[in-house]
């Protein structure tokens, strides 16, 4: 295997410097977040834990989880790390019942995100003589500027493509010779289904790609590394910690390198909030270490993962963290998009529609399709098609809205949502991706 | 002068609609005319029974979402252009048809259409006017 970093420095760092490491910059964080963000303060208080109680990583676990339900409430300054006028850029994903997820980046936390980012194209590979297209949305999605300010600080040639536009993507990938692709893994299956379908595959360069954002299963990684005879490797963020970037693939390809000289992961019990040993399976929590504008401690991610903390033959020594293998709350990942049930429920209501509705996700060649089925009731039914037609368009256009993904809309007769003991099946997801 | 149509929810999935009829002929309920709208997803079956009031009660009971609908039923004239006719006619008058469809009597040799109008009085005076018959449900069989 070709052993090639970015910041060996840190990457290969000892065990024992990365701990050092964490237990400074944790002290420094938890002082500086007290004082500075008087809503985790709040928490704190209420826990009775005071910046004195943490004195080293070991005092992690004493500090108070910040959840989802912070976020929304905390909205949009209440959990702001750095004066605003620090700020110079914020990025946003949905959040639980349509309140948006707004986080904040100080030049600081751009610059360590991108060597984040920077660290995940290395280990694909990377040196400044790649040519990098980066196909993930830009804009507030932060996949888009998190690859592209990684592609910057390695020194490739960087193809600011965003997504779609299928046609100018194979352009540009035969015409200037792309090396790594970076896009959310089903558009690569899309992308490679294309290239070989048009009789393009001699044409293109391609080495490698980083495809995260969703999840995706060893079967997918397979068909895109055959088709396209590259290197496919995943990456992991979230908005509300970074971005992509937080943990990231080596050639080994088992498992992801959490970047631990910036972010501490545990694994807890989801249930009881109590911190389980490496190699055991639960929620994945986060706290941040240096970041400024948006300084996360002990956040709750949801994803269920596994940490392992054995060597890797790539010779980095942060620890791996497993693919999510499932949520602990009910959200669900449709297109890369953060889709959740209570957000349909309320376009639903507003609607005018009863709450009986049944989500269903599935995927055909390797592209997500979300489907909603209402129930049909006597206040919403009448004689004119028309009508009813354009009152599910109006429900289509709203769900559009609040979800910023196309959801289909079938009206389905009253009482034929699966019921399993006279609870409703709200979810159903196809895809067998955990 | 007009009757009652009953309009269903059906999902357009195969052996809804025969499911549908299903439940009337089990009851006894005679159809006389059916027609089906249909989306991609869904539909909207319209039945004229020989009983309005007994087929809404049993539609009820198997948990069909349906409405009632006064709709009116005209006999087509027997010449050339008939049907052509009440058209120009409604229309003439400024009645929008929402639909139309066929409507077989028993025992006569009378071509009969529905029609879902947007003001069934309006078409009905104007049909009467130029001497085309309308029938209650009654005066068919
Ligand atoms: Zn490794």
């Amino acid at each position: 295997m070709e052993k090639r970093y970015f910041q060996p420095e840190a990457e290969c760092a000892s065990r024992e410097q990365i701990r050092a490491w964490q237990s400074e910059r944790l002290v420094a964080q938890v002082k500086r977040v007290y004082e500075n963000v008087p809503y985790y303060r709040n928490l704190m208080i209420d826990k009775g834990v005071e910046p004195g109680d943490i004195q080293s990583a070991d005092d992690l676990y004493k500090l108070p989880f910040i959840t989802k339900d912070d976020l929304r409430e905390a909205y949009p300054f209440g959990l702001l790390g750095a004066p605003l006028e620090d700020c110079v850029r914020i990025h946003s994903t949905s959040g639980t019942t349509g309140k948006r997820v707004v986080a904040f980046y100080t030049q600081s936390d751009i610059d360590l995100w991108d060597q984040c980012c920077a660290r995940a194209l290395v280990a694909a590979g990377a040196d400044k003589s790649d040519i990098v297209q980066v196909a993930y949305g830009y804009g507030l999605f932060t996949g888009g500027f998190g690859l592209n300010g990684g592609s910057h600080k390695v020194g490739c040639l960087t193809i600011p493509m965003s997504s779609g536009n299928t046609d100018r993507q194979i352009e540009f990938m035969c015409d200037l010779g792309t090396t790594i692709l970076c896009c959310t893994p089903s558009y690569a299956s899309y992308l490679a289904e294309t290239i070989t379908e048009r009789g393009l595959r001699d044409k293109i360069k391609l080495k490698a790609g980083i495809f995260g954002a969703e999840a995706w299963t060893e079967e997918m990684r397979h068909d895109i590394e055959n088709t396209l005879g590259i290197k496919a490797l995943d990456i992991y963020g979230l908005t509300e910690i970074t971005g992509p970037g937080v943990a990231y693939e080596c050639l080994a390809q088992h498992g992801m390198h959490i970047n631990e000289d910036h972010f501490i992961a545990e694994i807890i019990n989801p249930k009881t909030g109590e911190v389980l040993p490496y190699g055991e399976k639960g929620e994945l929590v986060f706290t941040c270490i240096t970041k400024q504008g948006f300084p996360m401690l002990r956040y709750r991610t949801k994803d269920i993962c596994v940490l392992n903390a054995e060597p890797c033959e790539c010779g980095r020594t942060f620890l791996r963290m497993s693919k999510p293998m499932g949520r602990s709350d009910d959200m669900l990942i449709v297109k890369g998009v953060n889709v959740f049930p209570s957000q349909i429920e309320t376009v639903l209501l507003n609607k005018g529609y009863p709450a009986n509705y049944q989500i269903i996700v599935s995927r055909e060649k390797h592209s997500d399709i979300l489907e909603v089925n209402v129930e049909m009731t006597p206040e919403m039914f009448s004689d004119s098609l028309r009508e009813i037609s354009s009152r599910e368009k109006e429900l289509v256009e709203a769900l559009k809205i609040m979800l910023g993904i196309y959801a289909k809309v079938r009206l389905v007769e009253p009482k034929s949502i699966a019921r399993s003991e006279g609870k409703a099946v709200r979810i159903i997801d196809k895809r067998n991706l955990y | 002068m007009s009757i009652k149509q009953i309009s269903a929810f059906v999902e357009n999935k195969p052996g809804q609609l025969a499911k549908f009829t299903d439940v009337l002929t089990q009851h006894g309920i005679d159809m006389r005319a059916l027609s089906l709208a249909e989306t991609e997803d869904f539909g909207i079956v319209r039945v004229i029974t020989d009983d309005s009031y007994k087929t809404a009660c049993v539609l009820k009971e198997a948990g069909y979402i349906f409405s009632i609908t006064p709709v009116i039923a005209v006999e087509i004239p027997d010449i050339p252009g008939g049907l052509n006719k009440v058209l120009h006619l409604l229309n003439d008058k400024g009645v929008n048809i929402e639909y139309t469809y066929a409507f077989t009597a028993r025992k006569q040799d009378t071509a009969y259409m529905i029609f879902r109008v947007t003001d069934n009085e309006a078409a009905a005076e104007i049909l009467k006017d130029n001497g085309i018959c309308m029938f209650d449900l009654e005066d068919i069989d």
